[in-house]
């Protein structure tokens, strides 16, 4: 294999495109994910390993596996239907910001030691943030740095937890750690769970998500979680506290992005939601629930992509992302309507479209290793991906009651990028062999039978069922302008106001403690002045002004006999 | 809105929208009743119940947007929370 490690490619690109304009741009942005797709394709055997020597480290700059082919083949697709999407955009600054980003995705997932991953763990937070900066407005400014600081701090606890592994066991591979690692093992569980938005952990992503620009965003949230979980399955495949915090990723979010009204935060929240499958499949361990979880990382980047894409081009239109101002868009713009439903249907894990067949390779793994009550409530938020990514998004966004918006349909480089990703969410859904040829792990699975279409079809009718009774019963709570208080509520209102209410409670405390103080002095000075001391000259005024005066004069004094030398 | 008579879309006429549920209704009710013509496999013991997926998929949505309407009470402030 050659020597040349894929991230490079991508780095170059952003050089190139620092300085090209126009055409020559655009093709740039066309021809890197392709060339490198090929690059990867070809040029790397799984078992690969390049290692480069610094400062006495030996770093593994790549460590091709199936794993980590596998998620750069994504990362390339992903990049590939972003770069087609954003091909009108003239702002050089996210180009470069894009192709930054992704390359140091693909330098992540093929970084064969803790501190190389830490490098691109870094850069990752920093070229992505400019995504969300270049929205260019306040909000967009104040979010970034929130988004900011969480990864940062991730990276430094990746960091931390490098340094504490490498103390305790002299390796800095990166393969399995696993918990029982101690204090490095948490650390590093803890950088990996900031990155995939564990619970309490998310607020950067549905903060920073819906602030990115238009087509930032589609870039936003094909990398970093998914990073992240490629991560999670490489050092902790197997970790049993996994599996509730994937369910519980998998189960909140949904309440939220029912009630929730910009339509890109509702994405936000199904992603977290999405990204909990795939947590589960890794706490599960097995084979299956490994290859499942990482499947449907394949999967979601593809039709999580297209449902941005589609919100964003509504966004790029109307100017408007909220579920209260929209409705009726299925009228002026129809391709984008069945380019979205096409996106639904992959998500909410319909028959032949991409979600069904990773999805149900973890809840298969979850029932063969008999976890009875976590199925069921994985069960609840499948039923409740349909119900908010599957029905909402696209009813709220295009039919419902017509707003009386009538705009163009979306431009064409936007039509082709989603197009392409929703070609590849059908030909994943009905051609599922092709993907699972690429999963790491042997197993032998198939997913269409009876029993899985016919359950699944059951689940999803009887949920859009539910969502048709409710609105006719006049249950569905309606769209409003409004903000959910989240777990960013405990740094954006409770710190700021806590600390606010500290520095009021230390100011008071100084001016009473002032007062006393003063007080006190006057009284004594008072006493003092009643006793028969305060006759003598030195005490007529306020003493210490005279105390300094009379030590400043015996201290001249000293100087004086000592320069003429009359001291010695 | 253009002075010009816009054209009449697909669901515009209630008459779509009536036959697009007629459509749906079909549906569920002959996933209801192969459920009683075909086995399904059986992994847990609740599955044994007869269109067991459909009721849970229909009862868990039904939930979800009760409980998560009741969540507005506590969580959901003005659009400007967090400006002021």
């Amino acid at each position: 294999m050659s020597e040349l490690p894929p991230f490079l490619l991508y780095f170059v690109a952003a050089l190139l495109v620092a300085v090209t304009r126009g055409l020559p741009r655009q093709l740039i942005l066309l021809a890197t994910p392709v060339v490198t797709g090929l690059y990867l394709w070809l040029g790397i055997d799984p078992g690969a390993n390049v290692a480069y020597t610094l400062m006495g480290y030996e770093l593994t700059i790549v460590r091709a596996d199936k794993l980590s082919l596998l998620f750069g083949y994504l990362f390339c697709i992903a990049s590939f239907f972003a770069g087609i999407f954003s091909l009108h955009v003239t702002d050089t600054k996210q180009h470069i910001a894009g192709l930054m980003y992704a390359g140091s995705a693909l330098g992540a997932v093929f970084s064969g030691d803790l501190i190389t991953l830490f490098i691109f763990w870094e850069l990752l937070a920093i070229s992505s943030v400019f995504l969300i900066w270049a929205r260019g407005t306040e909000r967009a400014l104040k979010a970034g740095m929130r988004y900011l600081v969480f990864q940062v701090l991730s990276g430094v606890l990746l960091l931390a937890g490098a340094l504490v592994y490498y103390h305790k066991t002299g390796s800095l591979a990166f393969n399995h750690i696993g918990l029982e690692a101690g204090v490095a093992g948490w650390l590093i569980f803890i950088a990996f769970g900031i990155k995939s938005a564990f619970p309490f952990l998310h607020s950067w992503l549905t903060d920073g998500y819906p602030e990115a620009t238009v087509t930032g965003t589609v870039l936003l949230s094909a990398f970093t979680t998914k990073v992240a979980v490629y991560s999670l399955a490489r050092g902790f495949a197997g970790e049993e506290i996994l599996i509730y915090i994937g369910v519980t990723m998998a189960c909140f979010p949904i309440f939220y992005a029912v009630i929730e009204n910009d339509l890109r935060r509702v994405l936000a929240y199904s992603l977290i939601n999405q990204v909990g499958f795939m947590v589960t499949g890794v706490g599960i361990g097995t084979a299956l629930a490994l290859n499942g979880a990482v499947a449907h990382a394949f999967s979601d980047v593809i039709f999580k992509g297209l449902l941005f894409m589609s919100m964003s081009a509504v966004l790029y239109r109307v100017g408007n992302i909220n579920g209260s101002d929209l409705g009726g868009l299925y009228k002026s713009m129809p391709k984008t309507t069945i380019l979205c439903i096409v996106g639904a249907l992959s998500i909410s894990a319909f028959p032949l479209f991409s979600g069904f067949v990773s999805k149900s390779m973890v809840m298969t793994a979850l029932m063969q290793e008999n976890y009875g009550y976590f199925w069921l409530l994985m069960l609840f938020a499948s039923a409740g991906v349909f119900h908010h990514a599957g029905i909402k998004i696209p009813y709220f966004a295009f039919f419902h009651h017509d707003s009386g918006i009538r705009t163009e349909e979306a431009p064409l480089n936007m039509l082709i990028a989603m197009g392409v990703a929703a070609a590849l969410c059908i030909f994943i859904g009905s051609q599922p062999q092709y993907l699972y040829a690429l999963l790491p792990w042997e197993v032998e699975y198939w997913p269409y039978d009876l029993t899985h279409v016919l359950a699944q079809m059951q689940l999803l009718f009887f949920s859009a069922l539910a969502f048709v009774w409710l609105n006719k019963q006049g249950l569905y709570p309606p769209e409003l302008h409004s903000v959910n208080l989240d777990a960013e509520w405990f740094y954006r209102r409770l710190l700021p106001a806590g600390a606010q209410r500290t520095l009021n409670l230390l100011r008071s405390a100084k001016e009473a403690t002032l007062t006393t103080v003063t007080a006190h002095m006057r009284g004594m000075q008072n006493e003092f002045g009643k006793s028969p001391m305060a006759k003598y000259h030195l005490s007529e005024s306020w003493p210490t002004g005279s105390m300094v005066f009379w030590i400043s004069a015996i201290l001249a004094a000293f100087l004086l006999l000592d320069l003429f030398g009359l001291g010695r | 809105m253009s002075d010009k008579k816009e054209r009449t879309h697909l669901f515009d006429r209630p008459e779509n929208v009536a036959r697009l549920l007629k459509g749906f209704y079909a549906i569920c009710i002959l996933l209801v009743l192969a459920d009683f013509v075909f086995h399904r496999h059986i992994g847990f013991d609740w599955e044994k119940i007869p269109a067991f997926y459909a009721i849970y998929g229909f009862v868990a949505c039904v939930l979800l947007v009760l409980i998560a309407k009741k969540m507005r009470n506590v969580v959901m402030r003005k659009e400007d929370y967090y400006d002021e």
